[in-house]
């Protein structure tokens, strides 16, 4: 089957959004998801910086990517597997400012893995959040697994993936999108290509411009989106969510993006990447470049953007104080759920 | 009750699960239409089609993920690994992920689901068809790993496996497949995992053993009692959770003991059973504990000379039993 790479762009008007059948209060949640995920993000680089965290890894410079193509999806109907930087994409799953916070302290409460986890290792049966471990890409097969289940019971949920450009060099990539796409599985493989993998670029990792290129590999449609126009990447999982739903199978959405912060709170990027390249970056900020839409398009005006910072910065001062507070887990939390059944040392 | 082979019993034990339960299904290479190499799930793709019985592309990785995710959403798979030799490529998805989803969401998350994996010596099989992997997964926490010697067990085990809300790696011994034969009860006949079988009652010795090496066990303890040596044999059957009471109880009841397994000797199995008896027995020992196991050699050779010489056999473990009881 000879599938081609479309490219998407980014279409101009002031209601591009409601073309896309988003109403206006949809469109202003996603805008204010986008503003949560970089509020608490900053945050915990403060408090990490004042040495009361130990550990952070950000999703800052790619929340259109990951709100745009989760805001296409049912939560809790539909299943996501995502990575690390996927704030966005939990929290429009419904994991909380709080979540985030207990999980950022390693709290006995953090609900994605009750401390036992570093901060970015989501986790949530609920929620339809599968839980993610350290090593890349193991994710991409537990969806395609996540996904054969529901096509062995003719159920229509669709299962996104996630995972970055380095990942991608895996095999359990290579094993997963072969395997959705010779069952024609209802898979979503969202890559947030951000150019880098830690410090090696995207020109290391292939040699090719397009990782959505593969995807004719594997039998399915591959397309680019810039991944800092959340609307974009919002229609072109719309397109997949249908096509997956329609039964005719997987996408690979390879969406175009920048990390604005080093790879984690261990990292120098001063090491591989120049200031001016990230300042650049800072200039193509999705979510200015939404809020600028949103202006234009009169739905975001003073009051209502005043009423969305106080919303964000009140569940970030509530989600701080109530985890940095909350108990830690204690020497005996140590030996439990090793096994499902009782505590098994 | 009837007799079967081990194969038999494991294939009749796979259907029997299927037929329980929709959300049990078979995924592996060559598992469909072929039957697998060893005809373990012969007729099941016939029987359930192609969505109960999923031929996978030829990746291991991919077998054990794709389970592991369709554990996640309410299936119980059977993953099969074609021989335990190629579980390599998988050991990422089995230590990393599948052992860890459960402690690592603190019992949000876990994971119902079956690895079976043929393994173990003596068929010819060379460097990349007859190893041992139980020291290697017994070792993670998480993972739970059973290996059956006799068809009852098999099939009783491998039921119990399927209904186990945790992973379990089910490694099924390639020689004993047809080898060896027993009666099998009618109807579920599940096999606690975790519980050791003294399968022969004795008073001056214990051979511990598993897999192939227990019927190697059986035949020596026959030919010891002729010699008017009595040798309790006891079948561990579950490697992790090991039965310590089991194995304390029979350390206790002869004071001498000797480990039988055809996996290499360092940090291997009989390693842990010793210390396990020096930890809980050693009041009760008439003489060193001894094992007799495949020695530290990367893998077993295709020449039949290098590979009798690298298995453990009924001689040997006589000879071995024999310096024991004089002891
Ligand atoms: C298998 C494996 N090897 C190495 C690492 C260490 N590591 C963590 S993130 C990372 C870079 C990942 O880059 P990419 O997939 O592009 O995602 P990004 O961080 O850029 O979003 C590396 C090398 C790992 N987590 N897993
Ligand atoms: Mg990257």
């Amino acid at each position: 089957m000879a599938t081609k790479t479309q490219e998407v762009e980014a279409k101009g008007g002031q209601s591009r959004h409601r073309s896309l059948g988003l109403s206006d209060d949809q469109a202003l949640r996603i805008y204010e998801v986008m503003r949560l995920a970089r509020a608490i993000d900053e945050r915990m680089w403060l408090i990490n910086r004042q040495g009361r965290a130990p550990f952070v890894i950000s999703c800052q410079g790619q929340e259109g990517a990951q709100v745009g193509t989760a805001a296409a999806l049912r939560p809790g109907h539909d299943w996501v597997a995502p990575y690390y930087r996927d704030a966005g994409v939990i929290l429009w799953f419904g994991m909380t400012a709080r979540d985030q916070m207990l999980s950022f302290f390693a709290r006995r409460e953090d609900p994605n893995s009750a401390g036992r986890q570093m901060p970015g290792h989501f986790g949530s049966r609920r929620l339809h959040i599968v839980t993610g471990g350290s090593p890349v890409a193991t994710q991409l097969l537990h969806a395609a697994g996540v996904a054969l289940a529901s096509k062995q019971r003719k159920e229509d949920a669709v299962t996104a993936a996630y995972f970055g450009e380095g990942a991608a060099s895996q095999g359990d990539c290579h094993e997963a999108m072969n395997f959705a796409g010779i069952h024609k599985l209802a898979v979503i493989f969202v890559c947030e290509n951000n150019g880098y993998a830690i410090s090696v670029p995207q020109s290391r990792q292939m040699a090719i411009q397009n990782l959505a290129d593969r995807a004719a590999g594997y039998g399915f449609p591959g397309v680019v989106v810039d991944g800092n126009d959340v609307l974009a990447c919002y229609e072109v999982t719309r397109q997949a969510v249908e096509r997956a739903r329609r039964g005719e199978g997987p996408t690979l959405i390879e969406a175009k993006t920048y990390r604005f912060t080093p790879h984690s709170s261990d990292d120098d990027d001063k090491r591989y990447r120049q200031a001016e390249e990230v300042a650049i970056w800072r200039q193509k900020d999705p979510i200015q470049r939404y809020a600028t839409y949103l202006r234009e398009s009169g739905i975001l005006t003073d009051p209502v953007e005043r009423e969305i910072t106080e919303r964000v910065d009140q569940q970030v001062d509530e989600a701080t104080e109530y985890a940095e507070q909350a108990p830690d887990p204690t020497p005996d939390d140590l030996m439990t759920f090793v096994y499902k059944q009782g505590t098994v040392s | 009750m009837a007799q079967k082979t081990v194969i038999e019993a494991i294939r009749e034990g796979m259907d029997e699960e299927m037929a329980r339960d929709p959300s049990v299904f078979l995924i592996g290479e060559d598992v469909g239409q072929r039957g697998g190499v060893f005809l373990a799930s012969d007729g099941l793709y016939k029987k359930y089609g192609e969505y109960r019985v999923i031929d996978s592309p030829l990746a291991e990785s991919c077998v054990v993920g794709v389970a592991i995710g369709a554990a996640v959403n309410g299936m119980r798979p059977i993953a099969e690994i074609q021989f335990a030799d190629f579980i390599a490529p998988a050991m990422n998805q089995i230590i990393e992920e599948a052992a860890r989803f459960c402690y690592r969401t603190a019992g949000d998350f876990n994971l119902p689901m079956v690895i079976r994996a043929p393994w173990g010596g003596g068929v010819h099989g060379a460097l990349y068809h007859s190893q041992s992997i139980e020291a290697t997964f017994g070792h993670i926490p998480g993972l739970k790993v059973v290996a059956p010697g006799t068809p009852a067990d098999a099939k009783g085990l491998l039921k119990a496996a399927v209904r186990d809300p945790d992973p379990v790696l089910f490694l099924e011994h390639k020689r004993t497949y047809r080898l060896v034969k027993g009666e099998v009860p009618d109807g579920d006949g599940v096999v606690p995992i975790g519980k050791a079988d003294i399968k022969r009652e004795g008073t001056d010795l214990s051979l511990i053993a598993y897999g192939l090496m227990l019927t190697y066990c059986l035949q020596a303890a026959e030919k010891l009692a002729a010699d008017g040596i009595s040798a309790e044999v006891l079948d561990l059957r579950t490697i992790k959770p090991i039965d310590q009471d089991a194995i304390v109880a029979t350390a206790k009841k002869t004071g001498k003991v000797l480990v039988v397994h055809e996996d290499t000797r360092f940090a291997g199995i009989a390693a842990e059973v010793m210390a396990i008896i020096m930890e809980h027995a050693f009041d009760a020992l008439d003489a060193p504990i001894m094992r007799l196991t495949g020695p530290d050699v990367p893998a077993m050779p295709f020449n039949h000379v290098l590979e009798e010489a690298f298995m453990p056999n009924v001689d040997r473990i006589l000879a071995k039993a024999k310096e024991l009881a004089a002891y």
